[in-house]
């Protein structure tokens, strides 16, 4: 069942299946492409921005950004 | 013609090294300025390689040609010759970092679409190194079909292959759409580029493809057909497009993208080797701390206090000498020129307001080797990350938090470090806040006041009441900057949205020459840029307290407004000329509207005159209150302040409401030219700098008419 990336918040690897919403075009030239591996590596202290490690490199997302990317464990 | 200079374009993502590869190019031979009309920075260099003559390009780091933002859209603009008529260039360096390939080469194969001479510069070779990524350049060259270098531009070797590749002419014009987009998404950008682009926009052909690619996929389609008259018929040739896309089974929006990568995969699958990806690399270690939950704040905040304590400390003694200078400079010329208006104009007007300038350089050089540092080393961005989820609750971004910090120090830096917020809307609204941080300009005006209104009764063990003052002005400062940030992001949460899709670039040295001359270079836009419009009003200042001049009567006369019944203009011409002077007329004239805050006359000139810089309202009130110079000249201003009474009620004229009162009006007003020069620079317009002092100056009036009139009827 595919969830948000803005709802799971444990560290650890997740896949991506899809990307939505406003700010879908530029996830997706970041590389965060449907099928890709991502992990995300540890939340900032008030719960968000969020670190992921996606294509080799470090990224942070807000939640808003977050919520655009659907993915399964 | 060979004597023709050639064109070279730099074009890569943030955090690419493409600066050093600038650099080492150029040397010495850049220019910074502004591009014509928006506030992104242009940098030109110039080189000659085997006495052909090249201008350098370095374009804003972009992650995409597909322009978002202000800044992408200039390094398109620039790529295709329709920036401000400029040509196209003639060479685009492609640079890319070589840690990072898979998202590096998405812009690169964008790039190529443009059909310009281009080459591969596969930067930071040595970071990859140490990630144990292996490339292989022959291969991505055979993929990619053009010349492709691996180097490091940190080290004047690879700068040197770089030269040697330009003078061979090692680039090429790739294919056009060598990624291979799908049959469907193929015909949709022939329908666009045939029915639309071509009959209708004035766009180079060079261009075709990406603005195909660009309306396929834009979110916000009608923003790119707004100047257009015939828009409706645009946008049903997009619609068209899109629909073959659909029927294949994809998605407008990321089909493109989508193929792009494929074409990386392929690209990489057999040239780049990764060894041991989740190998834990020293960069991750340090992050582990730096980013922890309770220590990563703790240690952004001890990061700051270092910064601020040894910004004060370093830059104090030169500023302390650059205004010795300025004043031992200005005391030569009035004694060694004859007296008269032109020295007058030079020593008070011109050397006082170069020296106005030239004052805050030692800050602005220090606060920016700090900050090009920690940008060099990677760890900007980690305080960005986590302060970002604080500074969002009050409409800030994580990245405010250095210029506001340095706003204690001084607005000015402050305001020029903002260019590290990338979006407009968080960079306008840190900026339009920032003067509210008490900065040192502030200190002797509240030292004087704090001293002569506020007593130092103890309130608990070594703190006093003075000490509560001086703490609750500059807490006020950071509350009402807080506030003002709440009020402002309603203004703007509807037009434009704030992506916060930051990369966490690996640590790294950072490069000293970068770090020395973009902190040059800072110095000397300020000084050149903001100097001029600082040099400008104070030789206004200087015309409003030195006009009318007034010839010194032989009898004494009595002020009624002051209690100096012994005042004789013959003793003290200065304090004479500057009342009647029209910034003394204003004062007065002034009086009546600040009556109510508790203000009088004197104080009316004060805050004219303390335009020029804060601390001069001391220096006003000293020659208003003819007060000699000496050692003591605060002791004695303090006492003058605390004696002076009005003739007609008896009254002291200065309370401690009246003290508070002006303190919260100096923590609030826009009393400071060098910040509105600043302004002015760094949001290239004026209507800004002009929103800033109105809303200030009318905060600081209410707030101060407030505390005057509560605190006077206790």
């Amino acid at each position: 069942m595919p969830k948000l990336l803005s709802d799971k918040k444990k560290p650890g690897s997740c896949k991506v299946v899809n990307i939505q919403g406003e700010q879908a075009s530029r996830l997706l030239e970041m590389g965060i492409t449907p099928g890709i591996e991502l992990k995300i590596i540890r939340t900032a202290p008030l719960g968000f921005p969020i670190e992921i490690k996606i294509r080799g490199y470090l990224l942070s997302l807000r939640e808003s950004e977050a919520r655009c990317i659907l993915i399964e464990d | 013609m060979a004597e023709e200079s050639l064109t070279i374009a730099l074009v890569g993502n943030p955090n690419t090294g493409k600066s050093t590869v600038f650099n080492g190019l150029t040397g010495l031979r850049q220019k910074i300025a502004n591009y014509p009309g928006v506030t992104v920075e242009r940098k030109v260099g110039f080189t000659t390689i085997d006495e052909q003559s090249y201008k350098v390009i370095d374009l804003p780091g972009t992650y995409s040609l597909n322009y978002k933002k202000i800044d992408e859209r200039i390094t398109y603009q620039t790529l295709i010759g329709e920036y401000e008529h400029e040509e196209a260039p003639d060479v685009v360096m492609i640079v890319a970092d070589s840690s990072n390939l898979d998202r590096n080469l998405f812009l690169a194969t964008q790039v190529m679409d443009l059909g310009l001479p281009c080459m591969l510069v596969l930067n930071m070779q040595d970071v990859a190194d140490d990630k144990g990524i292996n490339i292989d350049p022959a291969s991505i060259e055979d993929t990619l079909g053009i010349p492709v270098l691996a180097v490091s531009a940190k080290y004047k070797k690879d700068i040197e292959k770089l030269k040697e590749a330009i003078s061979a002419k090692r680039y090429s014009i790739p294919e056009a759409l060598r990624w291979t987009p799908g049959k469907n998404l193929r015909i949709a950008i022939d329908v666009v580029i045939d029915k639309w682009i071509k009959p209708f926009s004035s766009l180079p052909e060079r261009a075709h493809i990406i603005e195909a690619l660009r309306l396929i996929s834009d979110n916000h389609l009608s923003e790119a057909f707004y100047e257009y008259e015939n828009e409706d018929f645009g946008q049903k040739v997009v619609d068209e497009a899109r629909f073959l896309i659909e029927n294949e089974g994809g998605n407008p929006i990321a089909a493109e993208v989508l193929f792009r990568y494929d074409f990386i995969n392929e690209c990489t699958r057999d040239s780049v080797r990764q060894e041991d990806e989740d190998r834990k690399s020293i960069s991750d270690r340090i992050d582990e701390i730096v980013t922890h939950k309770v220590f990563g704040p703790v240690i952004f905040l001890l990061v700051l206090l270092v910064m601020f304590q040894s910004i004060f400390t370093w830059a104090t003694p030169f500023m302390d000498m650059i205004d010795l200078v300025f004043v031992e400079t200005g005391n030569w010329l009035a004694s060694n020129l004859p007296s008269g208006v032109l020295t007058s104009l030079l020593v008070d007007g011109v050397v006082a307001g170069l020296g106005g300038v030239v004052i805050f350089l030692p800050q602005i050089l220090f606060l920016f080797l700090f900050i090009y540092v920690l940008e060099g080393t990677g760890y900007m961005a980690r305080a960005a990350f986590v302060m970002d989820g604080f500074m969002t609750k009050v409409g800030l971004h994580g990245r405010s938090v250095v210029p506001l910090m340095s706003g204690f120090a001084c607005a000015i830096p402050g305001i020029m470090a903002t260019r590290n917020i990338e979006n407009w809307r968080d960079r306008i609204i840190t900026i339009m806040v920032l003067p509210f941080m008490a900065c040192s300009a502030r200190l002797p005006v509240y030292a004087l006041l704090i001293a002569a209104f506020i007593p130092d009764d103890r309130v608990f063990w070594f703190i006093d009441l003075q000490g509560i003052t001086f703490f609750g002005l500059y807490l006020f400062g950071i509350v009402m900057a807080i506030l003002a940030a709440i009020v402002m992001n309603q203004f703007f949460a509807k037009t434009e949205s704030s992506p916060f899709i930051m990369e966490l670039p690996s640590y790294k040295m950072p490069k000293w020459s970068v770090v020395f001359q973009n902190t040059f270079e800072r110095g000397k836009v300020f000084v050149t840029e903001a100097g001029k419009i600082i040099i400008a009003i104070s030789i206004v200042l200087w015309f409003l307290a030195s006009y009318p001049k007034v010839d010194i009567p032989d009898s004494v006369i009595t002020d009624t407004t002051t209690t100096e019944s012994s005042f004789n203009p013959q003793d003290d011409p200065d304090a004479y000329q500057l009342k009647n002077s029209y910034a003394g007329k204003f004062g007065n004239f002034i009086e009546p509207a600040i009556e109510p805050l508790g203000f009088d006359w004197k104080i009316g000139i004060g805050l004219i005159t303390s335009f020029a810089a804060r601390e001069v309202m001391v220096g006003t009130l000293n020659t208003i209150y003819s007060i000699q110079e000496s050692g003591d000249e605060v002791v004695t201003l303090k006492q003058k302040l605390i004696n002076d009474k009005n003739l007609e009620t008896g009254q002291p004229v200065y309370s401690t409401a009246t003290a508070i009162s002006l303190m919260i009006f100096f923590a609030l007003a826009m009393q400071c030219m060098s910040t509105i020069a600043i302004v002015r620079r760094e949001t290239n317009s004026w209507k800004w700098p002009a929103a800033m002092f109105f809303y200030m100056t009318t905060l600081a009036y209410l707030c101060s008419l407030a505390a005057y009139q509560i605190g006077s009827n206790l």
